[in-house]
């Protein structure tokens, strides 16, 4: 029996296991949204705006391993969703994103609330297609739940002209896939592996550099094998931090622009550098001539385009991170690393992260303090200082993990990426850090937390201004503070080097906003209030709250490597 | 090693709507240097073939081969630079605006160019304008082109781009 589009859609949605869809309605999804309605399986989740919509979807796929279902209408519905495309495209978030489009007799004649979607997203996506027979529908969805979820994963968006919607054909879903251009590689090259072991076994300072795709392929259980097993220290990227335990003795810290001393002048000094799932990005390797200069590189990664790409590396081996480790434990021998470890020890003993504890309130107390306050479940960043604040001072394990926008660096993910979390793992704590300018890129998501009673606790780092490009701006730009102050108002003058007592009052009011939204409102100003603010927030399980940390306006994220400069040439 | 030099590659993909603007996309995207592309549908009609010509060094290269690989849509990538190969671009010229003793000329410069496997064919002539159609390869092409210029002022030039199909006998080139 022939069935419409829009009733497959839902079949499809089902038989791919979806539980939850992230969908704000429109003209050219209207149809589908009548389909969603006569079930009860989906749980449908209304956000406020779709960018908001899809980090919820993104904070879904990471928590939950599954993919993230988004519903958009045509036009603003689809364009508000781009930047969640390209955030998911450069961390390798698996979703799949439906946009209605026009029908297809209105495709190109600037029809109401027609965007050519699929053209103007191809470069932020992993693969994205315009259904334009009826009987290619089944199929497509069937491809794109497979195209985002394997290999490198990312987001596949299926553009459902309203016509397609509605045209009657088959009511088969297929079970299995066939597309001859897309065989993720699922084998190791034995030889390639066994050349990497070979140099990493005569290093006399090997060091492991992890990144997320570690965290992606969930192979911590088996780097950590492989580290304790050869005794060789480990550093992580910003998306690899979690990799293996950072209380375990071990893991060095983070690498790259704000990585830790000795994390830098471990990767600045090994002989052999053995860097997994990670590709090598700019804030990483800094001067790219002076990137782990001394070191001979070994590199695994599932995809082959991030192979010698940025860094030309010695041995490269194509492989999914979990698959490779369990290959390599069948050989991995103790190594002698003792005085290795003992000069990096020395290293984080030289400088250690540490932020000055003399002037009240500072992002590490509350960052410390939310590690014992909430030892397990989910960290959720936005982008800025306290994101690097929280790769910093947090501790992640295999019960405690972190989802941040890495790639993209995306303002405004953070805080509907931890609602999402929420929703995949409502068992789980959910804490969003973010700081007072991201979170107002997407604050009508407050409304979102509220209705679907999410209990998460949003700790805002506000410092009253847009604290990073601030920081660039003290450091590099002569204190010209052009347009990061959130402070500032028509009635200031000209020029400004920082706050006074004559500064205008900051707007919004977070707390009185939390709870004219219906939301839990804190504000804590000292460091002996930070507990009991998040007890309070532990208490609320009906819906969010929201903290309001006042930390000062010129606090840096340090250490910090100025753009381009080599990893060991740190501002300490 | 690293020098920027001509490489060929063919290109397997769907022959499917957005393909070409995909393909092409990536190249404008990440600043690789496009020198030509054509694309024509192959013996199986659901698949296309493109011949493409880059302009770059070793390690640009080889990413490009990777990063046209991940395409969803990419069935096959086959790296020409250093195959036996047959290559041929088709190519229109009209030159106007000439007298008798110029067209001489111009017959005479197509009957040097047309030699061996380059074929030069006067297909077109008129009281003061003559077209050529040439077949050669892109670099005979070039220097026809370079050639015309010397002598004649009103040229229009059309060409098509190269198309590439690797040697049956790989034992001579």
């Amino acid at each position: 029996m022939d069935i419409t589009g829009r009733k497959l859609f839902v079949k499809a949605l089902l038989e791919e296991g979806v539980d939850t869809i992230f969908a704000y309605p429109g003209g050219y999804v209207i149809d589908l949204f009548d389909e969603l309605y006569k079930q009860n399986d989906i749980r449908l989740v209304l956000p406020r705006h779709e960018q908001g919509l899809i980090h919820e979807a993104e904070g879904y796929a990471a928590a939950s391993g599954k993919v993230g279902v988004c519903l958009v209408t045509s036009g603003p519905g689809a364009t508000n969703i781009v930047t969640g495309l390209a955030d998911a495209h450069y961390d390798n978030i698996p979703l799949v994103c439906i946009t209605g489009q026009v029908p297809l007799s209105l495709i190109g004649n600037d029809a109401f609330q027609e965007v050519d979607i699929v053209g103007m997203t191809r470069s932020v996506t992993k693969y994205g297609v315009t259904v334009r027979k009826r009987e290619d529908l089944g199929r497509i969805l069937k491809e794109a739940f497979h195209i985002a979820s394997s290999g490198r994963p990312g987001p596949v968006l299926i553009d459902i002209p309203k016509d397609i919607q509605l045209a009657s054909g088959s009511a088969e879903y297929p079970d299995s896939v066939a597309i001859r251009g897309y065989k993720p590689n699922t084998s190791v090259h034995i030889g390639q592996l066994k050349k990497a072991y070979k140099m990493l076994k005569g290093a006399r300072r090997p060091l492991i550099l992890a990144g997320g795709g570690i965290n992606l392929s969930g192979a911590n259980g088996l780097l950590l094998q492989l580290a304790e097993t050869m005794r060789i220290p480990v550093v992580t990227t910003v998306k690899g931090k979690g990799a293996i335990p950072t209380t375990h003795e071990l893991y060095v810290g983070n690498c790259g622009m704000h990585g830790k001393y000795a994390a830098n002048m471990a990767v600045s000094e090994c002989d052999v550098l053995f860097s997994i799932g990670t590709r090598f990005n700019d804030r990483i390797t800094g001067d790219l001539n002076e990137f782990a200069p001394k070191a001979q590189i070994i590199h695994i990664d599932v995809d082959t385009s991030s192979i010698s790409r940025n860094v030309v590396v010695d041995v490269p081996v194509v492989s999914d991170a979990g698959l490779a480790l369990e290959k390599l434990l069948e050989w991995a021998e103790k190594m002698d690393t003792v005085s290795w470890q003992e000069q990096i020890r020395f290293w984080e003993e030289e400088h250690p992260l540490a932020m000055r504890a003399d002037r009240g309130l500072n992002p590490q107390m509350i960052l410390e303090t939310l590690n014992t306050a909430f030892p397990t479940g989910y960290l959720v960043t936005d982008v800025g200082q306290h994101q690097m604040w929280a790769t910093q001072f947090s501790d992640l394990s295999d019960q405690r993990h972190m989802i941040t926008s890495g790639g993209l660096g995306t303002m405004g993910f953070g805080f509907p990426a931890a609602i999402g979390a929420k929703i995949a793992c409502p068992d789980a704590d959910v804490i969003c850090v973010t700081g007072d300018g991201g979170f107002q890129m997407n604050i009508q998501e407050l409304a979102t937390a509220v209705i679907e009673q999410v209990p998460i606790t949003v700790c805002i780092f506000q410092n009253q201004y847009l604290g990073m490009v601030r920081q660039f701006q003290q450091l590099f730009y002569g204190k010209r503070y052009a347009g990061t102050c959130l402070r500032r108002r028509r009635t200031c003058p000209e020029t400004c080097k920082g706050p006074n007592e004559n500064c205008p009052p900051y707007t919004p009011d977070f707390v009185k906003l939390a709870e004219s939204y219906g939301a839990h409102g804190l504000r804590v100003t000292k460091e002996e209030e930070i507990l009991p603010a998040l007890k309070a927030a532990q208490q609320h399980q009906d819906g969010p709250t929201v903290i309001e940390f006042l930390i000062s306006s010129d606090e840096l994220v340090l250490p910090m490597v100025k753009a381009g400069n080599a990893m060991y040439d740190m501002i300490l | 090693m690293n020098q920027m030099t001509n490489r060929w590659i063919a290109l397997y993909v769907e022959n499917q709507v957005g393909v070409l603007a995909k393909v092409s996309g990536l190249f404008s995207g990440k600043s690789y240097n496009l020198q030509s592309l054509t694309v024509g549908t192959t013996e199986d009609e659901t698949v296309s073939r493109m011949t493409i010509c880059v302009t770059s060094d070793d390690i640009t290269f080889e990413q490009i081969k990777k990063q046209l690989n991940t395409m969803v849509e990419v069935i096959k990538v086959i790296d020409l630079t250093d195959v036996p190969i047959h290559m041929k671009e088709i190519l229109f010229v009209k030159i106007s605006g000439i007298d008798a003793e110029a067209k001489n000329e111009l017959f005479h410069i197509a009957q040097v160019f047309h030699k061996g496997s380059d074929v030069v064919d006067v297909v077109d002539d008129g009281k003061d304008a003559v077209l050529l159609e040439c077949k050669m390869t892109e670099r005979r092409n070039n220097d026809l082109i370079a050639r015309l210029k010397q002598s004649f002022r009103q040229i229009e030039v059309v060409r098509g781009g190269a198309v590439a199909i690797e040697s049956i006998s790989t034992s001579c080139r």
